[in-house]
C-alpha cells in the first residue's frame, strides 16, 4: 500500500505544509520550498490542503508503486517517466501496482511535487511530517531523514480516477527572469539611499550555497551600516546582508532568530519562484508594498478556497 | 515601542534597542499576553532579547486588523500597573569537572581567575532567559559576570556535546543537542533540555530565571549524566 524508494536520488523529502507553534523554542516550520505548486498538487487531486509530498530536488529519485493510487506532479520538469513512457508535470495521472516512475534532471526548475490520493502517510513529530534533516524532525520515520533506498512511503490505495490538470494561467516558466518583490522592513530605513540603490538597481546570482535554509546570492555588495544587530526573529522570505555585503535570503528550514541586519522581505509567493533556481541563475529584486502582498497572497488563498 | 510589518503576515514588534531584564521581562509579558488573547489568529511567536516576531493566519484576520488588536492589546499593557512578573526560576545541576568542562583550563588562564573562582562566579547568580534560537532549545541566559566575559573559541568545535554549559561574551547557554559551537565549556549539565516526546518538550521559556548548582561527579553520574556520547 505505497512506494518503494528504489534510488532516493539527490534530495528527496517528505514535505506537508509546515510545523508551526514552536518557533519559540527554536524549532523551524520546513515545509514545502516552492508552496504554489504544493498546493496545486494537492488542489487538483481534491486533497486536504497541507497533505504531506514528496519534494523531489534536482531528480533522479526512482520509485515503484506497491498499490494502485492517482498522482499529481506539479514544480519542475525534472524529466520524470513512468515505465518509459514520459510523465508530465502539472497533471494528475492514474498509476498502478508495479509501475515504476523514474525523474532524470532538470529540464526547468528545479524542485518537483509528486503528490499521491489522500496524501502520504507518515509519523508526525510537533504536528507536522515536514522533514528538516539539522533539527531531526519529520519525515518518513520521524527523525528527520532524507529519503533512502527501500523506504516504504505509505498511502490508501484507491481506484479513483481524477483527470485534472493546472490551468495554463497557473503554470509559472521557471526560465523566465526572475524579479521579487521586496517590503521595506526590518532594518531597511538604516541602509543609506546609495545602498538602497545599489540593490535595487543590480542583478544577483544564486550561488551555490543555497539550500532549504536560505539562498546565498552573488553581486553587488550592500554595504550595512552596522555588522550586527540584537538577535531577532527571522521572518520567512527576510534578507539579511551580512558584513561580505552579499544578501541570503531566509527560506523554509532557516534559523529561528539571528543577529545581521535585514534590508527586507520578499514573499511567500515569490520565495515560491526563487525556490526553483538554481546556481548561477540571475534575481532582480523590486520594492513592493506589504499591501500588494497581501494581495497577491489573498487572491492565491481565495481560489483555493483558503 | 515599534510596530512594523515585515512580509504579509508577519509583524516584528520591537520593545526597546537594548539587552537586559527590564525589556526580557516586558516581552515576556506581551507574549504571555498575545498568547492569552490573540491565539486563534497567532500562527507562530518567536521573542528574542527585545522583540517579538509574530506571524498571523490570514485565513483569521488581516494586517490592519491585526495591527489594530495589537496596538489596543499593548495600550491596555502600558496602562495596567507595572507590577513585577513572577518569572519561573529553574534550578539546574551541572558539573564543573575537567572531564566535561573541556576550556575551563583556557578560561581561568585568560581570566585570570582560579577554577574555583570561575565556578563560584558563574553558579553565584540567577539568569534570565533572554532568547532561544540558534537550534532547538538552545537558550541565551545573560548576564554573566563581567569577571567572566569571554571572546568566542576562534574555531568552533564541529561537535559539542549534549548538555554543555558554554560562555560567550555576557551570556552563558546550554547545548541542547550536539551541534557545532564555539562557546568556551564551562561545564555539563545532566538534565534533558529538550524532549520532542514529553508534554513540556523543552525545559525553558524565553522570559524565565535560571540558577546553575554545582554536583560532584557522583552526583551528576547518578542524576544519569554522561561523558562518552560523542
Amino acid at each position: 500500500m505505497s512506494f518503494e524508494v528504489i534510488n532516493p536520488g539527490i534530495l528527496s523529502l517528505l514535505q506537508d505544509d509546515g510545523r508551526f507553534g514552536y518557533q519559540h523554542l527554536g524549532v523551524t516550520t520546513g515545509g514545502p520550498m516552492d508552496e504554489h505548486a504544493f498546493v496545486w498538487a494537492n488542489h487538483i487531486l481534491g486533497n486536504a490542503p497541507g497533505s504531506a509530498q514528496l519534494e523531489i530536488t534536482y531528480g533522479l529519485l526512482q520509485l515503484r508503486c506497491q498499490a494502485d493510487t492517482c498522482i499529481a506532479l506539479t514544480g519542475a520538469d525534472l524529466g520524470a517517466r513512468i515505465n518509459g513512457e514520459p510523465l508530465a508535470p502539472w497533471c494528475t495521472r492514474q498509476v498502478r501496482k508495479g509501475d515504476k516512475i523514474v525523474f532524470a534532471t532538470p529540464v526547468t526548475g528545479l524542485r518537483a511535487y509528486l503528490a499521491v490520493l489522500g496524501g502520504f502517510k507518515a509519523q508526525a513529530r510537533l504536528g507536522s511530517c515536514a522533514t528538516v534533516c539539522r533539527e531531526g524532525l519529520g519525515g518518513v520515520d520521524g527523525a528527520g531523514v532524507k529519503l533512502k533506498a527501500g523506504d516504504i512511503l505509505p498511502f490508501e490505495p484507491t481506484r479513483t480516477a481524477i483527470d485534472a490538470r493546472v490551468p495554463a494561467w497557473a503554470i509559472p516558466d521557471y526560465d523566465s527572469p526572475l524579479e521579487l518583490g521586496v517590503m521595506a522592513g526590518y532594518q531597511h530605513d538604516e541602509f543609506d539611499i546609495v545602498q538602497r540603490t545599489k540593490f535595487f538597481s543590480a542583478s544577483y546570482k544564486v550561488s551555490q550555497n543555497m539550500d532549504r535554509m536560505g539562498y546565498r546570492l552573488s553581486g553587488d555588495a550592500i554595504q550595512p551600516r552596522r555588522n550586527g544587530i540584537i538577535s531577532e526573529g527571522i521572518a520567512f522570505g527576510a534578507i539579511q546582508i551580512p558584513s561580505d555585503g552579499q544578501p541570503i535570503v531566509l527560506l523554509r528550514d532557516r534559523q529561528t532568530i539571528g543577529g545581521y541586519p535585514k534590508i527586507g522581505c520578499i514573499s511567500a509567493l515569490g520565495a515560491a519562484q526563487l525556490a526553483q533556481r538554481g546556481p548561477g541563475d540571475r534575481v532582480r529584486f523590486r520594492p513592493m508594498d506589504v499591501s500588494e502582498a497581501e494581495a497577491q497572497r489573498m487572491i492565491f488563498n481565495h481560489s483555493f478556497g483558503l | 515601542m515599534q510596530l512594523q510589518s515585515v512580509n504579509e503576515n508577519t509583524l516584528l514588534i520591537s520593545l526597546g534597542d537594548e539587552i537586559g531584564d527590564a525589556v526580557a521581562q516586558r516581552v515576556r509579558q506581551l507574549l504571555d499576553a498575545i498568547r492569552c488573547e490573540l491565539a486563534e489568529c497567532v500562527i507562530d511567536l518567536v521573542p528574542s532579547y527585545s522583540s517579538i516576531l509574530l506571524s498571523f493566519d490570514l485565513r483569521q484576520i488581516d494586517r490592519l486588523g491585526m495591527l489594530s488588536r495589537l496596538q489596543a492589546l499593548m495600550q491596555r499593557l502600558e496602562h495596567a500597573e507595572d507590577r513585577p512578573l513572577e518569572a519561573r526560576e529553574l534550578v539546574l545541576p551541572v558539573y564543573y569537572g575537567e572531564e566535561v568542562a573541556l576550556d575551563m583550563a583556557a578560561i581561568c588562564q585568560h581570566l585570570g581567575l582560579s577554577t574555583d573562582e570561575v565556578i563560584a562566579l558563574h553558579s553565584g547568580v540567577s539568569y534570565r532567559v533572554y532568547a532561544i534560537g540558534f537550534s532547538p532549545g538552545f537558550a541565551f541566559l545573560g548576564n554573566t559576570d563581567p569577571r567572566l566575559c569571554m571572546p568566542r573559541k576562534a574555531t568552533p568545535r564541529l561537535k559539542v556535546p549534549r548538555g554543555s554549559l558554554g560562555i560567550a561574551d555576557n551570556q552563558t547557554a546550554i547545548y541542547p543537542s550536539v551541534t557545532p559551537g564555539g562557546w568556551q565549556l564551562i561545564g555539563r549539565t545532566p538534565r534533558q533540555m529538550i524532549d520532542w516526546n514529553s508534554r513540556s518538550l523543552a525545559l525553558m521559556e524565553v522570559g524565565d530565571r535560571v540558577r546553575f548548582e554545582p554536583v560532584s561527579r557522583q552526583e551528576y553520574l547518578s542524576l544519569g549524566g554522561q561523558f562518552d556520547e560523542l
